[in-house]
């Protein structure tokens, strides 16, 4: 980096004005400072790309449960099944993480070891006490037979929340592989972009979480 | 230990899949044993199997296509002919056998030629275009291309262990169901398009971070040539459409590996919910392979004729246009399904709207033609070619949009000929119009124009003599996927459609005999500018093969038409500009990433469809092990000298001043 992008990168991080970026690339930098966007600007953005096409995908599995929820076979329905405190307790779990995860970035930001790995763990046990609330509820309603394979409604249930618990396991993986990294490697830039990517990632999934709190559990509990 | 795997897996008392499959694993081993005695292993290793440059990903996704083509036609050719046979007889190839063929056909095509190839192009091209240095993520862009080879290998492996699917190409329940097909056949379709299909979303996500984020100076979005355009159009639709396609595969694998009940007869499963849902992917992915067809047909047509695109505006809206309405039609695929008149009626109108922005395209290209001097090179007689005989096959579809017409006409072979009439004569000749074109730039030589021609000549008469009986016998009532028929009447234009096929043959070979002749003539044939059709977008202002770095100094750009405005002003001056300062340039490593990834993906996949769990366990585990060793090396970016930079744009530089004299000296 020159010391006109450190001075660039200074006042405006996210390199939203422009000219000076033109001003640069006169001067024929690397890769790095190619177009109109910064690494961190670009890096995030493919990132959103993914998500929406996270987000694509769950909305399969949220339309398949929304076709199939009244295909019971017989058996039970969720109204039967769902527990209500249990969910609102897994709920308030990954909300506050997702607040942590909030604090985690700004420590990282702040380059402050206390707040970013305090914050990190505070987030990895949340999300694992979301993880076993969501496994315990599993294994109780398939101890009742009412495993996925009793009918197509109990299928898309589980399909629709278990690929939801499967993102919180790989989010979980990824923090503990953030923290690591931030250990062995420092706040380099490039591991500021991946803490950015992964909060994302962790925000994301507490939405996806709202919707199937709303259309899985409530709307279930109602019918 | 080894799952379902046993030797009653290869089937060695079927002759075809055996001769077949020996033959490609000489060819293998030889090709390997001849790149080893030359001593080419570490350079394939570091120039290519390792590059993470996406004009060598992008070359790499070409040839996968082409190798995936031969395989996909010789299962055309078998088909054609046992049809051609199996008239009141049973042919030569079994039933078990000729569904396997038509399932792996369609995929192949589909997934494997058409999808690589236009990523291939898009890959090559728009980061010149676009006059940057590399696209935005060019690891994910290797791992990207290497899992699409993951998915192709596992198909082809499908011939000598076990089987394929014998489900069609899209596998419907309750067929694809474990109780119905309870081989491994559609597990090999699974597990190969769900790997494939990730690579394919890594690849676009690529392509529009790149588009909207990377440029050179002054390329705003309408400056941006046509091929951006629809390459940004194809990867959002990518985007928004294969994650569809991964979660209805998946459900379909839990209902196969875990007695789910998504689609299944019993337990509440609803067959019709994957028909909706595999074309709510369906319907979108033609439109992801035509776009990139319709761009690289605007950048020829263009250039053929020495004039601007004509009404680029309106090119760019009908491209978003139909990005957004591809979304509204999925039901014509299935107007039987009995969702009522309303309902059909709908999607029925909304089909034939799509119609219209497909019209203002072709009335653009006509009106680029118009008034314009037309060099009549092979990439524009791929063009003409595609122009007549796509606005055939888009009347043949609007037709079937018509829900009455299409409860007639559904699943003959009328419908057969209206989609290749569209894929072979939009997709395929767009692949071939945009290989001839870009060929000299990837490799500094241009191709044979005159076994070029003949080969055009050759597709295009094989494809109207193999296709347009295909209409016939469809509105004579021919349903698609027979083994064999009793109907005297039909017969003699099967005849003829195997002749079409014969005749597509002799095209390719002329290809194959193109490609060989120009590479041993490739002295003569040698590109010394960078731009050897007077072209018009940023990619011929590079060196033809581009360096590593593409651009010397990255270009300003002034106004629409980038490289043409430069060219008129050093035309206009007798002189190149002055020689620009040039300064060091940082490029990213190579890595082994996408190889290494994909090995595992490989295996992972392959135990999946026979069980073999603790395979699944340890190529899982090796895969993140990977991506963890990515994610620890300390330098992922090199640095290229301004002397070399210098060195390789003042070579260039001299060659076009000497075609800047030529041009002077010419009356």
């Amino acid at each position: 980096m020159t010391a006109l992008d450190a001075a660039a990168g200074r006042n405006d991080p996210d390199r939203l004005v422009h000219e000076q970026v033109s001003l640069a690339s006169q001067h024929t930098l690397g890769h790095a400072e190619r177009g109109l966007a910064s690494k961190r600007v670009v890096t995030a953005f493919g990132f959103w790309i993914f998500l929406v096409s996270d987000i694509i995908m769950f909305s399969a599995f949220f339309a398949t449960y929304a076709v199939l929820v009244g295909n019971t076979a017989g058996g039970p329905s969720g109204r039967e099944l769902f527990n209500l405190p249990n969910v609102a307790l897994e709920t308030a779990f990954l909300l506050v993480s997702s607040f942590t995860c909030g604090l985690a970035s700004i420590g990282a930001r702040a380059h402050s070891g206390s707040w970013f790995y305090g914050a990190m763990a505070a987030t990895f046990i949340l999300g694992a006490g979301f993880l076993s609330i969501e496994l315990r509820e599993f294994a109780s309603m398939v101890a009742r037979g009412a495993g996925p394979t009793r009918s197509a409604f109990l299928s898309a249930f589980f399909t629709l929340v278990g690929c939801h618990g499967l993102h919180i396991t790989a989010g979980l993986l990824w923090l503990l592989t953030m923290m690591a990294q931030v250990f062995a490697k420092g706040y380099r830039p490039d591991i500021l972009r991946r803490m950015l990517c992964f909060s994302l990632f962790w925000h994301a999934l507490d939405i996806i979480w709202v919707a199937i709190f709303t259309v899985v559990y409530l709307m279930g509990v109602a019918q | 230990m080894l799952g379902k795997l046993g030797w009653a897996a290869i089937p060695l008392d079927q002759p075809i899949p055996m001769i077949a499959s020996g033959v490609v694993g000489l060819v293998i081993i030889g090709v390997l044993a001849w790149v080893t005695l030359k001593g080419w292993l570490p350079y394939l290793w570091r120039e290519w199997i390792t590059s993470v440059d996406h004009k060598h990903i992008g070359i790499m996704y070409v040839l996968l296509a082409a190798v995936m083509l031969l395989r996909g036609f010789s299962d055309a050719i078998m088909m054609r002919s046992q049809q051609a046979l199996a008239f009141q007889s049973p042919g030569y190839l079994p039933p078990e056998h000729y569904n396997q063929i038509f399932t792996a056909h369609g995929t192949l095509m589909i997934f494997f030629v058409a999808m690589p190839f236009v990523i291939g192009l898009m890959n090559f091209v728009v980061p010149l275009q676009l006059g940057v240095r590399d696209v935005a993520f060019p690891t994910l862009n290797s791992v990207g291309f290497w899992l699409t080879a993951t998915g192709a290998l596992l198909v082809n492996i499908s011939l000598v262990v076990g089987e394929f699917a014998r489900t069609g190409w899209l596998p419907y329940p309750p067929l694809s169901e474990l109780i119905y097909s309870p081989g491994v056949g559609v597990d090999y379709y699974l597990w190969s398009i769900e790997i494939s299909g990730v690579g394919t979303l890594l690849a676009a996500i690529n392509l529009v971070t790149t588009v909207l984020k990377l440029h050179a100076p002054g390329m705003t979005y309408t400056r941006m040539p046509m091929f951006c355009w629809t390459t940004l159009a194809t990867s959002l639709l990518i985007v928004a459409a294969f994650p569809i396609l991964t979660a209805t595969l998946a459900m379909l694998v839990l209902d196969r590996y875990l007695g789910f009940h998504f689609f299944t007869n019993d337990g509440g499963g609803n067959q019709m919910m994957f028909v909706n849902l595999i074309w709510a992917f369906g319907h979108p992915e033609v439109y992801i392979l035509v776009l990139p067809a319709f761009g690289v047909f605007s950048e020829v047509v263009s250039t053929f004729s020495g004039k601007p695109l004509f009404g680029y505006r309106s090119m760019v809206a009908a491209t978003m246009v139909i990005c957004i309405l591809s979304y509204t039609v999925w039901l014509h695929h299935f107007f039987t399904m009995g969702a009522g008149a309303d309902v059909n009626a709908i999607f029925g109108i909304a089909s034939m709207i799509i119609a219209v922005p497909t019209g203002v395209k072709i009335f653009n290209w006509l009106f680029t033609m118009y008034g314009g001097r037309v060099v009549y090179s092979t990439p524009i007689l791929w063009s003409i070619g595609f122009m007549v005989t796509f606005v055939i096959g888009g009347m043949t579809g609007v037709l079937l949009a018509v829900p009455p017409a299409d409860f007639v006409l559904h699943e003959s072979l009328f419908q057969v000929a209206h989609f290749h009439n569209v894929i072979i004569g939009g997709v395929l000749f767009g692949a071939f119009a945009g290989y001839t074109y870009w060929f000299p730039k990837a490799f500094g030589f241009r191709l044979h124009e005159g076994l070029g021609k003949a080969a055009f000549w050759c597709w295009i008469t094989g494809f109207y003599v193999a296709f347009m009986p295909l209409y016939i016998v469809g509105l004579m009532g021919m349903t698609r996927r027979m083994q064999h028929y009793d109907v005297p009447a039909w017969h003699p234009w099967l005849l003829i459609a195997a002749g079409g096929a014969a005749i597509i043959l002799l095209g390719i070979g002329l290809q194959i005999a193109q490609l060989v002749i120009s590479i041993r003539r490739r002295e003569q044939l040698r590109d010394e500018t960078g731009d050897p059709w007077n072209g018009r977008s940023l990619e011929w202002a590079t060196p033809s093969p581009p360096p590593a770095f593409n651009f010397a100094v990255l270009p300003n750009i002034q106004g629409a038409e980038a490289y043409w405005g430069m060219k008129q002003h050093v035309l206009k001056q007798a002189r190149l500009d002055a020689e620009p300062a040039y300064a060091d340039i940082e490029m990213p490593r190579n890595s082994p990433t996408g190889f290494v990834c994909a090995f595992f993906a490989s295996f992972m996949g392959f135990a999946l469809i026979w069980h073999i769990w603790w395979m699944v366990g340890l190529a899982a585990l090796g895969a993140y092990a990977t991506f963890v060793v990515f994610a620890w090396r300390d330098n992922d970016e090199y640095l290229i000298p301004a002397e070399t930079v210098a060195r390789i744009d003042r070579a260039n530089r001299s060659a076009r001043s000497a075609a800047v004299a030529r041009h002077e000296a010419a009356p």
